[in-house]
């Protein structure tokens, strides 16, 4: 658990603070809220993203929960900061090695960036799917 | 003292000890050019004498803590070195008489592994599952014997539930058929009693850094009623009565001794203490919601308490319990990425392997850090179940078991 001082940071500002850091939930069944849950309780992590967007593609608001290790969550709460004020065309270009680098993440612990950018792909494959008329 | 380490508590006891004050001083004689220095098989000369003199009593110290004869402990590099010996050893000694070794799957790694190494030499072993309480029962043990059975091997308590094995049951069948039997009691000097004779315990393995002495050394109990012979490991100078050669250190050895005397001294004292502390922990504790209790209730030494938090990750659970010292059963503080495979063998879920943290108390543990830790602990769960989505499904009544969840 050779952490950065990032990651260290960003783990207890959200422990300690989390409204103010983004986590919570939104509304699953809004036609503007796409959601991606990735990972299982079986290998020791679940990240949940949900994500806001206009009607002109931009990223509004998001949320997320996460269950994992100090890294994950940190990722998560990073991967945050990087959608915020995005349009969707934007948040598709978040790749796992942008987060794992901003977090100095070592290298046993890329997976949980890689997680990221999956809840990331899962929220707007959500959301686009909610867009598309069945 | 140096910084980094002033405010932290240290609740990792079961992973080891500090050395008490007082054998640190006993060690101090026996190191610089002013104390007993010399090499103790130096025949020739007082300096050799000496060192000598403090080895013997040392041996004698710890034989006395498990009523062993002094000529029956063999001085290791401790106990993964006394169960290497004492498993590799027998079987390739008696390995005319049969190939077969039981065991169990949640022993120390010091174990196992030496197993595994055996079965690359053409034995083959058995181990067995424990109950859900981490115990190995007799009746496994009497239903995987067979003709062939040269070795069992079941640690007397469990490193990482504090679950306590019936170390005397098991002692009278195996002496009853004729096999050897060892035990790993690494973790249970200084908290049950031990009497090797009365428990018919043929090897057993055991260390100072568990017990207030110094890491690095530990000693090897040999019977010598039944005569317990071995291959040995190490060959050069045929020290140890050939069963271990190398130049004895003589500080750690005189540690080790003086550790264990002082264990023998105040074990009922400080098991009575620690035993108070740990109810009032895990009365504290249990006000969390959805919280186990790992290995057995009833069956335990108290200084070990492994609890999972479910829905919350125990490596996280460990950066929250920010200045406090534990460790845990969770993938993400192993090398290997895999959850505690001592829980996986109690047939616990992964997820609650995962949750789990083991919190070990020990003589120098205070009232005062209990109540400390169970507050930090308690806070701690809380602000991490409001970041899990886990919990979020729970308190909503999701079944987990029922998602389709995506591996990675």
């Amino acid at each position: 658990m050779a952490y950065s001082r990032k990651v260290i940071k960003k783990f207890e500002d959200t422990l300690n603070n989390p409204a103010a850091h983004s986590v919570g939930r939104l509304d699953a069944s809004s036609k503007n809220v796409g959601t991606g849950m990735v990972g299982a309780p079986a290998c020791g992590d679940v990240m949940r993203l949900q994500i806001e967007v206009s009607d002109d593609g931009l990223i509004t608001d998001c949320k997320f929960k996460t269950y994992g290790c100090g890294s994950a969550i940190a990722s998560s709460q990073q991967m945050i900061e990087m959608l915020k004020g995005k349009t969707l065309a934007e948040a598709k270009q978040i790749k796992d090695k942008d987060i794992a680098k901003v977090l100095e993440l070592p290298p046993i612990k890329i997976h949980c960036s890689v997680l990221a950018e999956d809840s990331i792909k899962k929220a707007i494959e959500d959301y686009e799917s909610k867009k598309t008329p069945a | 003292m140096m910084n980094k380490t002033d405010k932290a508590i240290y609740f990792d006891y079961a992973s080891t000890t500090p050395v008490d004050p007082r054998v640190a001083n006993k060690m101090m004689e026996y190191l610089t050019a002013d104390g007993h220095f010399g090499n103790a098989a130096s025949r020739s000369h007082i300096f050799g004498w000496k060192a000598e003199e403090g080895i013997e009593k040392a041996r004698h110290q710890v034989a006395s803590l498990i009523n062993a004869d002094s000529r029956e402990i063999v001085w290791t590099s401790g106990a993964t070195e006394s169960d290497n010996l004492a498993i590799k050893g027998a079987a390739r000694f008696y390995k005319a008489k049969g190939n077969h070794i039981i065991t169990s799957k949640i022993e120390h790694k010091a174990v196992l592994d030496p197993c595994r190494q055996l079965e690359r030499e053409g034995f083959e072993v058995t181990y067995l599952d424990p109950d859900e309480n981490g115990i190995v029962s007799l009746e496994s043990i009497k239903n995987a014997v067979k003709d062939a059975t040269i070795l069992i091997s079941i640690m007397h308590i469990n490193n990482e539930l504090g679950s306590v094995n019936d170390i005397k049951s098991i002692g009278e069948y195996a002496r009853s058929k004729g096999i050897i039997f060892h035990v790993d009691a690494a973790q249970s000097t200084g908290k049950l009693k031990i009497d090797v004779k009365e428990m018919n315990v043929d090897l057993m393995s055991l260390t100072a850094g568990k017990t207030y002495g110094p890491k690095g050394v530990g000693a090897l109990y040999v019977s010598r009623k039944p005569r317990v012979r071995l291959e040995a490991l190490i060959h050069g100078g045929g020290h140890e009565r050939g069963f271990r050669s190398g130049t004895l250190p003589t500080h750690q050895i005189v540690g080790m001794g003086e550790a264990y005397k002082l264990a023998a001294e105040e074990m009922d004292q400080d098991n009575e203490r620690i035993a108070k502390l740990a109810k009032y922990f895990w009365k504290e504790l249990s006000e969390i919601e959805e919280i186990f209790l790992n290995g057995s209730h009833e069956n335990k030494v108290p200084n070990i308490t492994n609890i999972s938090f479910a829905y919350v990750e125990g490596e996280s659970l460990i950066m929250a319990l920010k200045d406090v010292a534990v460790s845990s059963g969770s993938a993400c503080t192993s090398a290997s990425l895999e959850p505690s495979y001592v829980l996986r063998a109690l047939g616990r879920p992964d997820e609650l392997a995962h949750s789990s943290i083991r919190f070990s108390f020990g003589r120098f543990t205070t009232e005062e850090e209990v109540k400390t830790v169970a507050e930090i602990a308690k806070k701690a769960v809380e602000q991490l179940r409001e970041l899990s989505p886990l919990w979020d499904m729970f308190k909503d009544g999701v079944d987990l078991e029922k998602v389709e969840w995506a591996p990675h």
